[in-house]
């Protein structure tokens, strides 16, 4: 019994480390809402964490579609002659050292943050689903292929694989997404099969199979939605994971590239003025920071509320 | 026991040899030819060839292969392209300050995160719960390369309490044997020295031990509160604080197994952030090693620093399954 | 049975590599620490456990600077943190004033030259021992110079060439050097091909330091991993990356020299870890201090603030293997659009001039009369456009920019960003690349991965041909030409200049050159810095040379 859980703890084993929270503060009440999505809303919105963490996901969705229209200079534009200049009336956030506009940085620098969070995790979903369906569907040589691969992946820490990645295919935003992409495949996958199966196994499945429906009618009608909500929550906290790992790669030079104003890159660029300029290494953290807890409060909430089983 | 020992390496072992397929594989994953990416178009063909002799490419894959596989289980873990010097040998030193910095990190997060949940349990509803597991809501949030930052401007650059960057102090160099400083300057009775490898040690292990931590706080509050709730403890907690005591080692038996799980969870998180805690605090470890080895194309040295990092936290997960077996009496491995 | 077997082989999987690894790792170390030990043992009859304690007695010197060296055998590198190690270690046959660029006897005690300069002697300093305990005579100049003379060598390692070499006395088939005989143990005769005017100049670089031939010949490729020669330090360790730790040699053949008893040498390539560093006491001396830093040294009583006088060039190259970087418009173009004196007051505190020729204007022979290619995006996009461009580069441009700081250039990639955002002004789209340093220089040389590459020149020998043939001559292809620039009536120049002795001659023929130089653009020239160090307020007696490289022997601590 210890081992199933803790194989499913494993899941996730290593993602850059934060925030795989599989039980959350009971006195958060967990309501087992089996209902349709209306009565999942109701619970969730009673769930103050995960309320707070929407609004936080929801501020910086907006800040990231409407930068353009919020960002008072150009994420690109330079004044030599402003350079490192502290907060102030015309620069809320400061300079850094090439005169450009940290508030406008940021600003477009969630479009970014956002942009690899949404789009790895969507590819690591869509890529994991198939491998697991196939797995755990067909089983035999299939599955043992598989989860002898997912296995692999999984034991190689998860930034490492993606910094190796990157090291093959060259350092860029792109590629940076496509590793982050790569590495968390078999989060998804692992889920999936783990669902296949315990559905395979109920009875209306089986009716189904002896009313002679087709495997992939089956599978569309009434395994994959019943994986969805698994997946939503993983995916959510995913998103987070993603987000770090994609500002852990900008860091080191390996994601984003220069004029881009990724939030990690921006970090490392302005590391050497942290004596003489703080805001420009404090603002793209905190930012980062943020938009990393409101998936993780929204995940957690997502949990209690959609798939109560998951908590223990 | 022995039986569960035996089944569970066997399971390993797959996984093992298919690690050194995709290490292995890494060098034919690049682009194009990878004796040219490594020098050069303008390299001659001499060299190249040279290159690629010594990297074994010019052999049938398999062939490279087992040949790989050969070597690594001899030791070998290639040479290096830009220093020319055995990997194996080079890196010794470097993976010795990684598993230095894991080790106090892993300490610090343990430390701290048991207390702190423990504590949270205790007084839940307080306003050290609250502020502990915000602390830790935020921690398990947090960039660490950021948060090294924070601290090297706080603590160094502000404060001057600790030093900002490396291991020891150059001046007065730690005479290594284990490349373990602390366990070296214990050996040679040098307790200056070992409080100045410690300072040194506290603002990296910090910056990594933050997520482990706070994932560790938030675990033993909830199964603790569980603990609590039994009318064992309701007892003792009636009577008061004088009953702390009791409820603390209670709590710490109970608190053992999800400590273990995270330690097996984190190690690969902690591996990994390695290479960020230590390109920020200048340590020394295998992780800046394997990034510089990044930065200068040396792929012989990124291989096996990546291979060497798993084998390590496959070997932990292996270590902390059969710890489970030991601490917990509930689970009897001989029928699963 | 057979899964037991199995069992078995997985746990070899599992734990040989470790093991074989500790194994191996164990043997090296042992060596290592038993030399530590050595030093250690020595080093406590002053106890150094308290640090107030140690501040009386200070022999320790460590350094902090912005790259690693590339590798520890001079003759193979050209960059400017190779050479400064190299220094420590080796002598060459004369050596500079320290300070200066004059020449002065080093192993050399003295030289004659014949009527027509073709004829050098020189009387070597008797008894003086490599490191390694073998004798340092006439053979071993002999055996040194045929190394990097002979194209055929077979201590010519692998991958190895001897850019300064073929740059300072001409590439293989137009050598200077004819021939380099030992006339007796201590005398050592050069004949040359053709005179040529910086001889002596050129012998006293440090690139030319004088190695055991008994140490190239038992170590091969690995002596530039262990270099041995007969300078003031003795290589100990390097730790790539990290750290260079040198020591005392005890046998040095100048008497009371090196007055440190070690010199430890840290990369740290952030600025202001750097700088922190300093400030912490973690280090003494730092190079490359970033003008940004400037007030707070200033403002800081422990330390001290050291100017190194100005003697260099920093400057991007265009890559003429690389369309359309061979067309001179699009050269002149990009020359219009760079805002050299915004840079300057912005990265640079007053600590720069504006670049317009490739030599420092300090230095004899500087053309005052060129004229620099003006800041004006318009006559940019002109320049463009007669190019067949109106539109700007079609394609994105690869603007390599320097990952380390350099004297000439203390944050290259913020420079080059201030750059890409001026030329994309005019149509021009860059992505910036920084790869390790090492790796920077080999893939400029090659010239296959840039477009456009950022790099600096600090003068080694004080004359014009250092910087003009070195740098611009089709001579140096491949090696410090990273442009591939080629032009026959500029080689021409160039040869002439080295083969006149007479010095307002040599300066018209440079003067010329710049002219020509000016007008093919193969660079943008951006500034001449004076390189800042800091250091603490106790640390004396260093001096720091404009060409970049000194010797730490006559530092010591109050």
């Amino acid at each position: 019994m210890r081992q199933s859980i803790r194989a499913s703890i494993t899941i996730r084993g290593e993602t850059m480390g934060q925030a795989t929270l599989k039980i959350t503060p009971p006195n958060v009440p967990a309501e087992k809402v089996s209902g349709p999505w209306g009565d999942a809303w109701r619970a969730f919105r009673k769930n103050k964490t995960a309320m707070l963490g929407l609004c936080i996901i929801v501020f910086f969705i907006l800040v990231a579609l409407l930068a353009p229209l919020l960002a008072p200079y150009g994420y690109k534009e330079q004044e030599l002659v402003n350079r490192l200049k502290p907060p102030s009336g015309d620069h809320w956030f400061g300079t850094d050292d090439l005169g450009r506009d940290m508030f406008t940085r940021i600003l477009y620098g969630a479009r970014i943050s956002l942009w690899v969070g949404f789009f790895s995790v969507i590819g690591s979903i869509i890529v994991g689903t198939l491998l697991g369906v196939l797995a755990g569907f067909y089983g035999r040589w299939i599955d043992m292929l598989i989860s002898r691969v997912f296995d692999i992946l999984l034991a190689f820490p998860s930034i490492l694989l993606a910094i190796a990645i990157v090291a093959i295919l060259g350092p860029s935003l792109r590629n940076a997404l496509l590793a982050i992409a790569i590495v968390n495949i078999p989060t998804y996958g692992r889920l999936v099969r783990a669902r296949v199966l315990s559905l395979k196994s109920e009875e209306y499945i089986t009716a189904a199979r002896a009313i002679g429906m087709k495997n992939s009618r089956i599978l569309l009608t009434h395994i994959l939605p019943n994986s969805l909500t698994p997946i939503i929550v993983q995916g959510t906290l995913g998103i987070a994971t993603a987000i770090i790992e994609a500002a852990a790669l900008g860091f080191l030079g390996l994601g984003a590239q220069p004029p881009d104003p990724e939030w990690g890159k921006m970090l490392s660029d302005s590391r050497q003025f942290i004596q003489k300029a703080p805001w420009t290494v404090i603002f793209p953290g905190l930012s980062i920071m943020l938009t990393v807890l409101g998936f993780n409060l929204m995940g957690d909430g997502l949990r209690d509320v959609l798939d109560p089983r998951m908590k223990n | 026991m022995n039986s569960y020992l035996f089944k569970r390496v066997m399971v390993l072992i797959p996984v093992l040899i298919g690690m050194t397929l995709i290490v292995f594989s890494i060098i034919h994953a690049i682009p194009g030819d990878p004796a040219e990416t490594i020098l050069g178009q303008k390299a001659t063909e001499q060299s190249k060839e040279a290159l690629r002799q010594q990297l074994g490419l010019d052999q049938p894959w398999l062939q490279q292969y087992f040949n790989y596989m050969g070597d690594l289980l001899q030791g070998d873990l290639g040479t290096s392209i830009r220093t020319k010097t055995p990997i194996a040998e080079e890196m010794l030193p470097y993976l010795a300050a990684t598993l230095e910095l894991t080790a106090a990190s892993m300490l610090f997060a343990t430390f701290v995160g048991v207390n702190a949940g423990i504590l949270s349990a205790w007084k839940q509803n307080s306003w050290f719960d609250y502020a502990a597991m915000i602390v830790a809501l935020i921690g398990v949030s947090m960039p660490i390369f950021w948060l090294g930052l924070m601290e090297q401007l706080l603590f160094a650059i502000k404060l001057h309490w600790l030093p900002s960057i490396g291991r020891m102090d150059q001046r007065d160099p730690v005479e290594s044997i284990t490349n373990l400083y602390i366990i070296d300057t214990i050996l040679a009775g040098r307790w200056d020295q070992l409080w100045t490898v410690i300072k040194h040690l506290i603002l990296p292990s910090i910056a990594l031990g933050t997520i482990p931590m706070a994932i560790i706080a938030r675990m033993t509050r909830s199964s603790m509160l569980e603990v609590m709730s039994s009318d064992y403890i309701r007892t003792a907690k009636a009577k008061g604080m004088s009953q702390f005591l009791v409820v603390y080692k209670h709590a710490l038996k109970n608190s053992l197994i999800p400590v273990l799980t995270v330690v097996g969870l984190q190690t690969g998180s902690l591996l990994g952030g390695a290479v960020l805690t230590e390109t920020i605090f200048a340590w020394p470890g295998v992780g800046r090693y394997i990034y510089e080895a990044i930065s200068s194309r040396d792929y012989p040295v990124i291989q096996s620093g990546i291979l060497i990092i798993a084998f390590i936290f496959v070997f932990i997960n292996l270590l902390v399954d059969l710890l489970y077996a030991a601490v917990d009496p509930r689970i009897n491995y001989n029928k699963g | 049975m057979a899964k037991r077997k199995w069992g078995n082989l997985a746990l070899v999987l599992t734990l040989g590599a470790a093991l074989a690894l500790s194994g191996c790792g164990g043997n090296g170390n042992n060596a290592d620490s038993e030399a530590t030990a050595g030093t250690n043992a020595g080093a406590t009859a002053a106890p150094e456990s308290s640090p107030e304690a140690a501040k009386d007695a200070q022999d320790t010197l460590i350094v902090g600077r912005g790259g690693d060296s590339a590798s520890l055998d001079p003759a193979i590198v050209t960059d400017g943190e190779s050479l400064k190690i190299a220094h420590q270690v080796f002598d060459s046959l004369l050596e500079y004033k320290p300070g200066t660029s004059e020449v002065q006897a080093s192993l050399a005690d003295s030289w004659e030259v014949s009527a027509d300069g073709l004829t050098y002697t020189f009387k070597l300093h008797p008894g003086v021992k490599f490191h390694d305990g073998t004798d340092f005579n006439a053979e071993a100049v002999v055996f040194n110079f045929t190394r990097w003379s002979d194209p055929a060598s077979e201590y010519k390692f692998e991958g190895d060439s001897f850019d300064y070499y073929d740059s300072m006395f001409g590439p293989d088939g137009s050598r200077v050097i004819k021939e380099v005989k030992a006339v007796d143990e201590t005398t050592v005769q050069f004949v040359l091909n053709q005179p040529q005017a910086p001889f002596l100049q050129n012998v006293a670089m440090t690139c030319f330091g004088i190695a055991s031939p008994t140490a190239i010949k038992e170590k091969k490729e690995n002596f530039k991993n262990e270099p041995v020669g007969t300078g003031p330090f003795v290589f100990k360790e390097w730790k790539h990356n990290d750290s260079i730790t040198l020591e005392k040699n005890a046998d040095y053949w100048e008497e009371g020299l090196p007055k440190l008893n070690k010199v430890i040498v840290r990369s740290i390539p952030d600025n202001s870890a750097r700088f922190n560093a300093l400030q912490n006491g973690e280090i003494d001396l730092m190079e490359d201090l970033s003008p940004d830093d400037l007030s707070t040294l200033e403002g800081n009583s422990e330390l001290q603030k050291i100017e190194r006088p100005p003697f260099n060039v920093a400057y991007l190259g265009f890559n003429f293997n690389k369309k359309p970087f061979d067309d001179v418009k699009v050269r002149q173009a990009l020359n219009h659009a760079v805002n050299k004196q915004a840079i300057i007051d912005a990265f640079f505190s007053g600590q720069a001039t504006a670049a317009v020729n490739p030599m420092p204007p300090s230095l004899w022979g500087y053309n005052d009369a060129v004229q620099d290619y003006e800041y004006d995006l318009e006559k940019a996009k002109a320049l463009l456009a007669e190019a067949g461009y109106p539109d700007g580069l079609p394609e994105t441009v690869t603007l390599y920019a320097m990952p380390v700081s350099r004297p000439y250039m203390p944050d290259g990639k913020k420079v080059a960003e201030a750059i890409q955002a001026d030329w994309e002004k005019i149509g021009v789209k860059t992505t910036i690349e920084s790869p390790e340093w090492a790796t920077y220089l080999d893939d400029t040389k090659a010239g296959e991965k840039d477009d456009i590459y950022m790099l600096g020149w600090t003068g080694d020998n004080g004359d014009p041909d250092n910087f003009l043939y070195t740098l611009l001559d089709k001579d140096a292809i491949p090696g410090n030409n990273r442009s591939f620039y080629v032009n026959e009536e500029l080689h021409t120049i160039l040869i002439n200049a080295q083969k006149e002795t007479d010095q307002t001659k040599r300066s018209d023929l440079y003067k010329e050159a710049q002219e020509i130089i000016k007008a093919d653009a193969p660079w943008i020239p951006l500034v001449h810095t004076t390189p800042l160090l800091a250091a603490k307020a106790n640390l004396k007696g260093y001096v720091p040379g404009p060409t970049g490289t000194e010797y730490y022997s006559e530092v010591y601590f109050e």
